[in-house]
Order: structure tokens, then sequence, then C-alpha cells
């Protein structure tokens, strides 16, 4: 039996996605831009994919949903916008971020620090999360062109105040942008009730193909292309589109938005199957409170056991989990949630994500459990630190 | 490289087959106690290297036989990826058998060409080539132990890049040698810097001692030291057009601004090289220097000792 449990790093695609957009290769190959017959059979299958695009984050019919080739392309398509218009020729210089962005967003903002842009990293409550009275002690509206913070961190699976955080950026005229490649198909993602200028996210996380992906720009909000060379995407994003990917993501929407309950429910039950039995194994902790974090997600330490040497166990079992702190990594420095939380600095490296989707069975959940408790065993047996600790 | 790079992740992929056997099966892992020891004659030694901050540690079991100085038997404990325990159950290995003072002589290199299946192909990927340095370091733990030394004593150079073990002298001696530029270049010629990088600069995986990037700074700011004051000690091999522009470039710097204070200027006519090594330099007086009765003695005495101290001493200048 082979069990993913890697979900945050990408997802299977529901078979019924891969059905719709498979009459898009071989049969309905036109290109949407054409006049004749072969391009006008694709266009209403794109209309379909907007509507569900649209409809399952809240965007309103003036607002954008442009289809980009994922949220690595829509972060850096709002953060390099936000330079032209406001980094490059105002006083605005200024980026509040979080330090636990995905690379999408604070490489770009490292990268930009050399074009001018000051880059200031809000600093993570107890929780491991921003709160909105950081934002409010960092925000000085004359000079920050952009707050963007992640709706839910991939590693931990926190999930930030995005509505405080950007109605509060929106009272003082800042604009605001979310990663929500975490958040689409684990919780409620609606723009409707935020005042989000910005929005990316990602299909193969929510069962959609890979190489597509979505960027929500409100109605009214500053925009400059990442991509010039066409009209397409209403001249904000040239490139033939990508007719199965755009179709696929659609569909996965909507699939996405109709499971949610089951998420909240079921793949949260299960995650806290699974919590529950690494809970019960001593000296072993998981980051953040459960209920400030998306349901399928959970970050395990296990004191005495390094991240790699477990995942390179399970996967000997045929379970895949990831850990964010490869001992290969360019640097050491323990993720930021975890210092913020508190936790203690030689557990850096005992971090391993263990994350689900609509597709986990239980029986993969018991699987995994008994693996788990046969590898931790195991590799404590050989640890010099754990031994030591005991001591 | 580059096609090769274009897709990542492939870290695993690139462990030998023995790496992956001891990360399952580790022949050596385990611990010794004291009563072994006594049951055996021998001394236990138990060195620790690393912290679990770290990402590495490692513990070393040695039974010494105090006689013979032989190690009789060793065993390791990790908290370690796949690669540390492999190394460390390699390196245990590579111990049995040999005296205290042949294992201080076991690098990380000895323990990772150990682990090839093929001479040819490395056993771990470039990035975790520093795992198997915890295995080099934990050693010359264990042996400082035994012989109750210092650890540095047994250290025989400044070690600059512990994957690679290159030394501080070579590192200096290739940059001089060749003439590099760049650290790319030294990691092309030693291979420092092209594991686990934290040598190059700071902020890399772990802290250093020394840097590629501030040896090369030191040693081409001391080569081009030097090359200046070869340049300067070299004028009377010159050509006459070389000597011209340092002469030109000494009296615009030097000697023009002295002049002008006094709302003069010189210019250079002509330069000459005798027989017996002297080099005339034949000089035109311009605005107030012109007819000054100094431009014949304290003047021109001034300029030709300048000339002679910085230059040559076997320059003699000509007022026409």
């Amino acid at each position: 039996m082979r069990i993913y449990l890697d979900n945050n790093a990408t997802t299977i695609v529901d078979p019924r996605v891969k059905e719709a957009m498979d009459v898009y290769f071989c049969q309905q190959y036109g290109n949407p831009n054409s006049l004749h017959d072969f391009g006008r059979e694709v266009r209403e299958a794109l209309r379909v994919a907007l509507d569900r695009l649209y409809r399952g984050i809240g965007a309103r019919d003036e607002d954008d949903v442009i289809v980009t080739s994922g949220a690595t392309e829509s972060n850096n398509t709002v953060l390099k916008s936000v330079y032209w218009q406001f980094i490059a020729r105002t006083e605005k210089k200024r980026i509040l971020t979080t330090p636990v962005e995905h690379p999408s967003v604070s490489e770009v903002c490292r990268f930009l620090e050399t074009q001018g842009a000051e880059i200031v990293e809000l600093p993570l409550n107890q929780d491991g999360i921003v709160d909105v009275e950081t934002l409010k002690r960092f925000l000085d509206p004359e000079k920050t062109a952009l707050v963007s913070v992640m709706w839910a961190n991939n590693e931990t699976g926190l999930v930030f105040p995005i509505k405080e955080l950007s109605d509060y950026a929106h009272s003082v005229g800042v604009l605001f942008h979310t990663d929500a490649t975490q958040a689409i198909g684990k919780i409620s993602v609606d723009v409707s009730s935020l005042s989000l200028d910005y929005l990316s996210f990602s299909a193969h996380k929510f069962h959609g193909p890979k190489g597509v992906g979505g960027l929500y720009i409100r109605a009214g909000a500053p925009f400059v292309p990442l991509f010039h060379g066409g009209e397409h995407m209403g001249g904000k994003r040239s490139g033939t589109i990508n007719v199965p990917g755009m179709v696929g993501m659609g569909l996965a929407m909507e699939l996405a938005c109709d499971a949610l309950q089951y998420e909240v429910t079921e793949v949260r039950r299960l995650r806290d199957k699974l919590e529950d039995a690494i809970l019960s194994l001593p000296d072993t902790l998981v980051i953040g409170k459960r209920d400030l974090r998306v349901p399928n997600t959970l970050l395990a330490s296990f004191r005495g056991v390094e991240g790699e040497a477990l995942i390179w166990d399970l996967n000997r079992a045929g379970i895949a989990v990831s850990t964010g702190s490869a001992c290969a990594s360019e640097s050491l420095e323990p993720n930021p949630a975890m210092v913020a939380i508190g936790v203690n600095k030689e557990l850096a490296h005992t971090a391993v994500r263990f994350s689900l989707s609509r597709f986990t069975t239980e029986e993969e959940i018991d699987r995994t459990i008994e693996v788990l408790h046969e590898s931790v065993k195991r590799l404590r047996s050989l640890s010099s630190t754990y031994v030591s600790k005991k001591s | 490289m580059a096609k090769n790079q274009l897709i990542g992740g492939a870290l695993w992929e690139n462990y030998s087959q023995k790496v992956a056997d001891r990360m399952n099966n580790p022949r050596y892992r385990g611990e010794i106690t004291e009563e072994e020891a006594q049951k055996r004659n021998a001394k236990l030694v138990v060195a620790d290297w690393g912290a679990e901050s770290c990402g590495d540690a490692v513990r070393l079991y040695w039974l010494v036989d105090p006689e013979t100085n032989r190690i009789l038997d060793a065993r390791f404990k990790s908290f370690g990826c796949g690669t540390a325990i492999a190394s460390s159950d390699m390196m245990a290995e590579l111990c049995i058998g040999k005296t205290v003072d042949e294992a201080v002589k076991i690098t990380n290199l000895d323990v990772e060409h150990a682990l090839r299946d093929n001479p040819d192909t490395p056993a771990v990927p470039a990035q975790k080539m520093h795992c198997s340095v915890m295995a080099y370091d934990v050693i010359k733990q264990a042996a400082a132990i035994y012989k109750g030394v210092d650890r540095e004593s047994l250290e025989e150079e400044e070690i600059v890049c512990e994957c690679a073990r290159v030394s501080l002298r070579t590192i200096k001696e290739v940059i001089r040698l060749n003439d590099l530029k760049t650290v790319e270049e030294i990691t092309h010629y030693t291979k420092a810097g092209a594991f686990c990088k934290s040598c190059i600069r700071p902020g890399g995986h772990e802290k250093r001692k020394y840097y590629l990037v501030d040896i090369l700074q030191e040693v081409r700011k001391e080569m081009d030291k030097e090359k200046r004051m070869a340049e300067e000690t070299r004028f009377s091999e010159m050509t006459v057009v070389q000597k011209h522009k340092v002469l030109e470039k000494i009296m615009d710097e030097e000697i023009r601004p002295m002049l002008a204070a006094d709302g003069g200027s010189l210019e250079i006519v002509d330069i000459q090289t005798t027989d017996n090594g002297k080099t005339l330099v034949y000089i035109r007086y311009l605005g107030a220097c012109n007819g000054c009765a100094s431009a014949m003695t304290g003047t021109l005495y001034a300029i030709q000792g300048y000339l002679n101290r910085k230059l040559d001493e076997n320059i003699v200048v000509y007022p026409i």
C-alpha cells in the first residue's frame, strides 16, 4: 500500500477533473482566440471554468480572476506590479510581509530589495501568526505600497487572520495581497466579505492539474502585467490560454468548494486521529493550536529523531511525508513559526509534516500510525541525543 | 551539468546502494559498556560530536587495547539524516583493527570513498558531503580523549573546507599560482566550497572560521601590492614609452600640483637611456617657473630627488 500524506506539496488530480480535461487535447484543441469553430467551441468551456473560479472565491463580475501558470507566477505578478507602480517611482517603497511566506513571495521580496524596495517582516505572535495589533504597529501608510500575508502556512498549516489584517490595511488606504495557495479547498475563501486587492492560488493544491493557477485582482486595483504580448486575459496575462488546465482548474475549484464540509469534518477527524497518536508517543509535539490550523495539516516534532531520517524510514514503508528543514538546506535556521511558538531550537531538525486530503482514508491513517511508531522506536534506539536526554 | 540540474529534488537518488543499506541496517550501531571493556581488558572511549540544533550529532564508542593502542571494537549512535547514519557506520567499521594513530588519519573523504558502489561515482550528492565530516571530527575527539591531549593538537593544518578537506595554505597557493579572481575558480581548482557551500561566505549552512570570499580578497590585495612594488623597482627595464607614462603620471599627481601653487608648471620634452644605465629626463619649465632662479637649483633638486626615491636612483633631470 502506498500512502500519500504530502498534499501540501501537491495533490492527486481528481479523476473527474482529468476526465473533463481530456477532450481538450485531441478533440477540441482550438485556440480560443481563433474566429473559426475550433476556437469558438473552446470558448464556451472557458466561460464555464471562469464562472466556477469566480464563484469559488466569491469574486464579483467586475473583478478580474486571471489564469496564470500557478501561484508562483501570481505572486511574482503582484509584487512586481507593485514595484513598477509604486516602489520604482513614488515614495511608497515598503512591502510588509511575514517571515514564513513561500519563496515565491519571500525571494521576490529579496530581489526587489536589490531594486530599492524596503522589505519589512512582521513578527509572529506566540501562536505563530501575525495579529492585527502587530500590523497596526508596523504599518506606515505614507511609506507602504503593499501588505502581503499568506492565508495559510504551507508547513504548519496555521491560518492568518486575513479578514482583520486586510480590513485594517484598507482602512488606512494600503493595498493588500494574500497567497491563498494553502487555503483554497481547505477552508472557506470568500473575497466578497474581505478587503483584498490581490489573491493568488494554484490548481494542483486542490486536486487540479499542475502548471495552472489564478490571480484575483479587485476591480480598480492598480495592475501592471508580468507578461506582455497579446490580448489574452484582457491583456492582463499574455500567452495562449492553457485550455485543459483552465478547464481542469475550474472543475477542481468547484469540487473543492463542494467538499469543504467534508474537509472540516472528516479530513480533520483523520488528521486529529493521527495527531493524537503522535502525541501519545513520549517526547513529541505538534506545532500550532489545532483550531488555528487548516484541517489537513500537522507539523510534528519527534525528539531525538532527525526529520530526514524519519521520512526515509516512512518512505521505505510506502508513506510519503515531508520535512521543511532538510539538513541539506542552505541554512540551519529553524522554521520561524517554531521559534515564535517557543519551541526549543534543538527540535528544529526533528519536524516532519503530514498533510492529508479528501482522498486520505482511515485505513491509510491507521497504517501510518503503526509504521510511525516502529520508525520512531528504531531511530530513537540509534539516536545519540535521545538517550542522553533521558540519562 | 545544466541539463541535470533543471529538475531538482533528486537528493535520495544520488545515494549509493551502500549508503542506503547502512541507513536501513547499520552494522555498528549501539553502545559499548564499561563492563564489556573490563571483560576484554580494554579501555573504553566515548566521544560526542555535534549538536541536535546543528542537525547532526554523533557518539562514538571505542574499545582500545592499552598495550598496542589498537581499536578492538567500535560502535556509534547518531542523531542525523540517512547519510549521517551511514557515514557513522562506515567510520566505525574503518576504525576497527587500526591503532589510534592510524585511525586519526581517517578523513571524511575515506569514509565517503568506502561508501561508493563504484569508484568513480560519489556515494552522496554534494550537499550531503558535510554529513561525513562529523565522522571525521568524532574520531579526532575520541583520539584526543584516549591520549588525554587537546583536540587541536591533532590537527595538522588549518582546514577551510571540511567537506573537501582543503587547507588554508592550499587555497592561498592556488590563488597565487593560477592568478584566480573568483570563488568559482577556487572551487573549480580545489573543490573547496563545492559541497555544503558553508565555507564560501557567511550565512551558509554552518559558521566557519575562514571564508573563501575573505581569503580571496586578502590574497588578491597582497598580490596587487606586490605587483605595484614590482612595477616600481623595474623602472630601469621599462621601454621609453612605459617610462614616459610612469613619469607623466607622477608629474601629474605629485610634481605639477606643487609647481602650480607658485603659478608654474613643466612639460617632459624627451627621455633618453644611456649605456651606463642612466635615464635622462629633459624638461621645460612653463609659467612662473620659467626664469625663476630656484628652477635651476632647489626646485630642480627636489624634482630629481623625488623621482630618484620613487622610481629609480639613476634618473637625471635636465631643464632645457
